[in-house]
């Protein structure tokens, strides 16, 4: 069930386009802001308030890099492997976020506190390497800065 | 040196308010061409010279004369700022959206007087959180003070403009494909014809521009056509936001006449290479240009003079390739990037790129023949210009077969030593 918050903010989105089912990843990016990310529950919720199918909402959902399918942490970091980063040593820098996290790429740690993803190019390639989490920009990495920014997040 | 564009963007990163923006002479464009006939506007914007900022150049006066306009044309005409900026080594629209989204605002309000639209969308990147906020903040001011909604500037003209966060997908920020997002679907790319300006957004006219583009708006109207002419150094007319990313001593982004050369940015503006490293080439507009090398530093970066070296000016950010990086692994990054940014729809370019992708790791793997070489070249002419449905791929087949052409013995290197001869010392 999408709670009455989650239908408040769809509605006000589906408001302003010509056709409800326009206000999709709007709705999607709703109940991810709320839930962490979409579950099959989420997404048969979310069609039937859009009036259409749970495979058409899911045909959306699978598509965006930034709408999660399965259970993430409490906190997402998103690291930056496009070529400028690349470039200015992405390698390290996600090599030294596995090995501190003790996961692969994709992966959550055991406590449940990090997911760790690529991301494109987070344009901010001036300041590369870089990396988000939870939506905020951090740059010029190092591993003793990678360290510090984690102890941020509980 | 004018720099029109950033003038107004504070020092200290915050953005500027609707007070100090108008304080510093903002809105008075918008409230000049809410006087103007549309059709007039149209022709001041032609007569500029204005190409589009986004990486194809398209004359922008042009584009909008082919919108349908009379009592009879359909509505509600629509205008969107593409603010996708996913081009890998691009964050020059970053600068304008975070430092100054009120001119973004003011570029957007005289373009929608220009076409006649009444609704606009700003489609943002959904990574750029930041300048999220300060574009809807920028949308709340402008609508307190009636330059937004209904009447605007007492014109009689109603204008809504809503911002748009996306869910994230590279082909968002090709033109078509950024309608379908709008529209809540796949970003697969439409068929043309019918051209969006006939019939893009929900099948009415519409407008999609780069952020970069709009911006300039406010100052062409205000400042009139020959005086934006004389801001360039060459006959593509403007300033334009320039960067590098790289091994260079200062990466960053500047705004700089049209036609500024490739040297004058990487030693002048960027303060040459990093200590130990030498230029070997860059992509000049971002990851789906070709690569120019030394021999090409004296061309001036505008449109004509770049196409003309046999790359595109695309975004105007340079991403520099240095002696110590291994050509093959940058390409085999970039088209890892391309192929799964790949939306699926046509099978030149999903097909064709995983290909790529996957010869080129087995070459940085030391698993590489000369064959493959014939592969990849092979690849580059089947996902060429009108192979495909829409530009992915030939921009895709830009770096990689541009290396292959100037970095031939690298990829030789690799066949031959049967490993990156980069790899154990990086």
């Amino acid at each position: 069930m999408l709670t009455p918050e989650e239908q408040r903010e769809i509605e006000e989105e589906a408001a302003h386009y010509p056709v409800r089912r326009a206000a999709c990843i709007d709705a999607l990016r709703v109940v991810q802001k709320h839930r962490g990310w979409v579950s099959d529950e989420s997404v048969r919720d979310i069609a039937e308030f859009l009036h259409t199918s749970p495979e058409d909402i899911d045909s959306v959902a699978t598509f965006y890099n930034l709408i999660f399918r399965k259970p993430v942490g409490r906190h997402v970091i998103m690291i930056c492997d496009s070529v400028s980063c690349w470039v200015m040593g992405y390698d390290k820098m996600r090599d030294h976020l596995k090995s501190r996290l003790g996961v692969e790429m994709g992966q959550t740690t055991s406590d449940g506190r990090f997911t760790l993803l690529p991301v494109v190019c987070l344009g901010a390639c001036d300041r590369a390497p870089t990396m988000i989490v939870d939506g905020q920009l951090h740059a010029n990495l190092d591993p003793a800065k990678i360290d510090q920014i984690l102890e941020r997040y509980e | 040196m004018e720099t029109p564009l950033t003038a107004k963007i504070r020092p200290d990163g915050e953005m500027i308010d609707l007070a100090a923006y108008e304080r510093a002479g903002g809105y008075q464009a918008a409230r000049q061409a809410m006087q103007m006939a549309p059709a007039d506007i149209v022709e001041v914007v032609k007569k500029s010279g204005l190409r589009g900022r986004g990486g194809a150049g398209f004359p922008t006066g042009q584009k909008w004369s082919f919108v349908p306009s009379g009592p009879d044309s359909a509505r509600p005409k629509y205008l969107v700022a593409n603010g996708d900026e996913m081009e890998p080594g691009t964050f020059k629209d970053r600068v304008l959206l975070e430092g100054d989204p009120h001119e973004l605002v003011e570029g957007m309000i005289i373009s929608a007087r220009a076409i006649g639209a009444e609704r606009g969308y700003v489609f943002l990147r959904g990574e750029y959180t930041d300048a999220g906020e300060r574009i809807e903040r920028a949308l709340h001011e402008a609508k307190s003070e009636g330059y937004l909604g209904q009447n605007i500037f007492g014109s009689g003209a109603d204008f809504d403009l809503r911002l748009h966060m996306s869910g994230g997908r590279y082909m968002c920020g090709e033109e078509t494909g950024l309608l379908n997002a709008l529209e809540g679907k796949r970003a697969n790319p439409r068929a043309k014809p019918p051209f969006p300006q006939v019939s893009g957004l929900f099948g009415k006219p519409t407008i999609v521009q780069n952020i970069e583009t709009l911006c300039n708006i406010p100052h062409i109207v205000e400042k009139g056509p020959e005086w934006f002419q004389k801001l360039s150094l060459t006959g593509d007319a403007g300033t334009k936001l320039y960067g590098a990313s790289g091994k260079v001593k200062k990466p960053g982004c500047w705004e700089l006449p049209m036609g500024t050369t490739m040297r004058e940015l990487l030693e002048k503006h960027a303060g040459g290479m990093q200590d130990g490293v030498q230029f070997r080439g860059a992509l000049p507009g971002g990851a789906s240009t070709d690569f120019l090398t030394a021999d090409h530093l004296d061309v001036p970066m505008d449109f004509t003079a770049v196409a003309k070296a046999g790359s595109r000016l695309g975004t105007g950010t340079m991403i520099v390739l240095d002696d110590k990086t291994c050509p093959v692994g940058m390409v085999w990054n970039l088209e890892h990037f391309f192929a799964q940014e790949s939306c699926g729809w046509c099978t030149p370019c999903w097909s064709g790129l995983h290909w790529a992708e996957e010869i080129l790791a087995a070459i940085e793997a030391g698993r590489g023949s000369t064959e493959h070489l014939a592969r990849l070249d092979h690849i580059c002419k089947m996902i060429a210009p009108g192979n495909t449905f829409c530009a992915l791929a030939p921009g895709a087949a830009e770096p990689l077969q541009s290396a292959l052409k100037y970095f031939p013995e690298d990829f030789e290197r690799h066949i031959r030593e049967k490993r990156c001869p980069w790899r154990d010392g990086r």
